[in-house]
């Protein structure tokens, strides 16, 4: 056990110390707090998954409710792809590649972290506030004193769900997306169809699917983590879960970038090298 | 226990049941100390123990029913008709039959207590703990709670621990009345001698006035 007289003088001494400091010492303290979170869901998993009823509602909120959501993104992403890509080829490049262009970028990095952004803000926004609510409500501290435990109940289900959902969602955006730019194509940039779609054969590799699904298998883990941690560590009233709402939408957008980032360089300057 | 607000009456429940660490001392229930204990044993001493929170914590994802037998169906391997039996029965005794298929949103303040309560006592347990449980209510409706309260003392041997400021309220259920003052017990006694004391603190905080040693926070 940490000395109480100790652990006083330490975050005096914390309290005490410029702000870079602080700044570096909270977000490491996150950091550790979330590895914890996601360790004792692991932990959990085995027991948690078989709740399957609250697994599957938690797949047809986080799933099914961002689908109509998904579509109008995915829809634009591809059509405003189209319309850049055709601007940026015109007069160096043959329209047959328009297809190639649009297929990879949607495919290996448009579909996937737009799908994630925008799910992710929808998403842990609404785990944040929920369980926030809950938190601020006593319904967590009642949970645990009714011997359940809340990782299990609450943090698990959301977790896998988001899981397996946000590929699912990733799936279906890169279909949308790329028929979105077919249509911009074929109806606005006199690009017969044919050339489109021999286009997007072309260069096409399985692994640039598969790279984009494994991403989104990380995104789904970041968005319901963000969610489930700021949602838990809520104190105080309805200005607190506000925050955390808030909190829990930008941590995840920026996960989302930075593993985009991380993942990239790993699977195609190290794994499809 | 009773005592001013933010002395640390609800902080005091909350270790009991392992909610809160504390940073020094110990707590014990039935002689364990409830800090040192991992969390199988834990989740064991809390099934023998119940809570009644201050706005009721109802899961207000789910319906009353299933609220009262959420613990029977995550602990036991009970069959769902006797679950119900055991649920219909617990919320027979606060008084609200028939409620099983409302929402918590659609109740009352004072039915969400006792719906809270029916959920706290579905697994039978030992120990009682009370977070304000007439704070909120009015007059008729805490006096339903406290003899609610008196009742399963009397009759099922349950030992409570309430937190209240509410005075009326503690000489009804109370066998004993400890005050918690600047983080320590101030005083202990049967309601009789709280009511007979002459310390000024506790004088003036049992008749509720704002003259005296104590200031107005």
């Amino acid at each position: 056990m940490i000395d109480p007289e100790t652990a006083e003088q330490e975050d005096a001494a914390l309290a005490a110390a410029p702000w870079p400091q602080r700044f570096l010492f909270a977000r490491l303290q996150n950091a550790g707090e979330i590895f914890l979170l996601v360790g004792s869901a692991l932990r959990e998993m085995p027991s948690g998954v078989r709740k399957t009823g609250l697994v599957f509602e938690q797949m047809a909120s986080i799933g099914l409710g961002s689908m109509p959501l998904t579509v109008i993104v995915a829809l634009f992403t591809g059509a405003v792809a189209a319309v850049q890509a055709a601007y940026q080829m015109r007069d160096y490049v043959p329209m047959i590649y328009l297809g190639t262009v649009i297929g990879k970028s949607v495919v290996i990095e448009l579909g996937p972290v737009l799908t994630a952004l925008v799910v992710g803000g929808r998403v842990s926004a609404a785990i944040a506030a929920e369980l926030g609510s809950m938190r601020v409500t006593e319904q967590v501290d009642a949970m645990e004193t009714l011997g359940i435990s809340p990782i299990r109940y609450l943090v698990v289900p959301r977790l896998v769900a988001s899981i397996v959902m946000l590929p699912m969602l990733t799936i279906f955006a890169d279909i949308l997306a790329i028929f979105g730019g077919y249509l911009v194509a074929v109806l606005t940039l006199d690009v017969s169809g044919h050339t489109f779609t021999s286009g997007l054969k072309l260069y096409f590799k399985l692994q640039d699917v598969f790279s984009g699904l494994l991403k989104s298998v990380f995104f789904g883990g970041i968005i319901a983590t963000m969610g489930c941690y700021y949602g838990l560590r809520t104190e105080g009233g309805a200005e607190a879960v506000g925050d955390s709402t808030t909190r829990a939408v930008v941590a995840s957008c920026l996960l989302i970038l930075i593993v985009d980032y991380l993942l990239a360089s790993f699977l195609f300057r190290v794994l499809f090298a | 226990m009773i005592g001013r607000s933010g002395t640390g009456k609800s902080v005091l429940l909350k270790h009991v049941v392992g909610l809160l660490q504390p940073d020094r001392g110990t707590v014990r229930v039935n002689g364990i100390d409830v800090a040192k204990l991992d969390e199988g044993e834990l989740l064991a001493i809390r099934e023998q123990m119940g809570m009644l929170f201050q706005g009721g914590a109802l899961f207000d994802s789910m319906l009353v029913g299933e609220n009262v037998g959420l613990a029977l169906r995550e602990h036991t391997p009970l069959p769902e008709r006797q679950i119900e039996e055991v649920v219909a029965e617990k919320l027979a005794l606060v008084g609200l039959t028939g409620t099983e298929g409302q929402r918590p949103s659609s109740l009352s303040g004072g039915m969400k207590k006792r719906a809270a309560l029916a959920r706290a006592l579905a697994t039978n347990p030992k120990i009682m703990l009370y977070d304000e449980p007439t704070t909120g209510l009015d007059p008729i409706t805490a006096d339903v709670i406290n003899r609610l309260i008196r009742r399963l003392q009397e009759r099922l041997g349950i030992t409570s621990i309430a937190v209240t400021h509410d005075m009326k309220s503690a000489y009804h259920i109370a066998d004993r009345i400890a005050m918690l003052h600047e983080g320590r017990i101030h005083a202990i006694g049967t309601p009789d001698e709280i009511q007979s004391t002459r310390d000024p603190i506790l004088r003036q905080f049992i008749e509720g006035s704002s003259d005296g040693p104590l200031l107005p926070t």
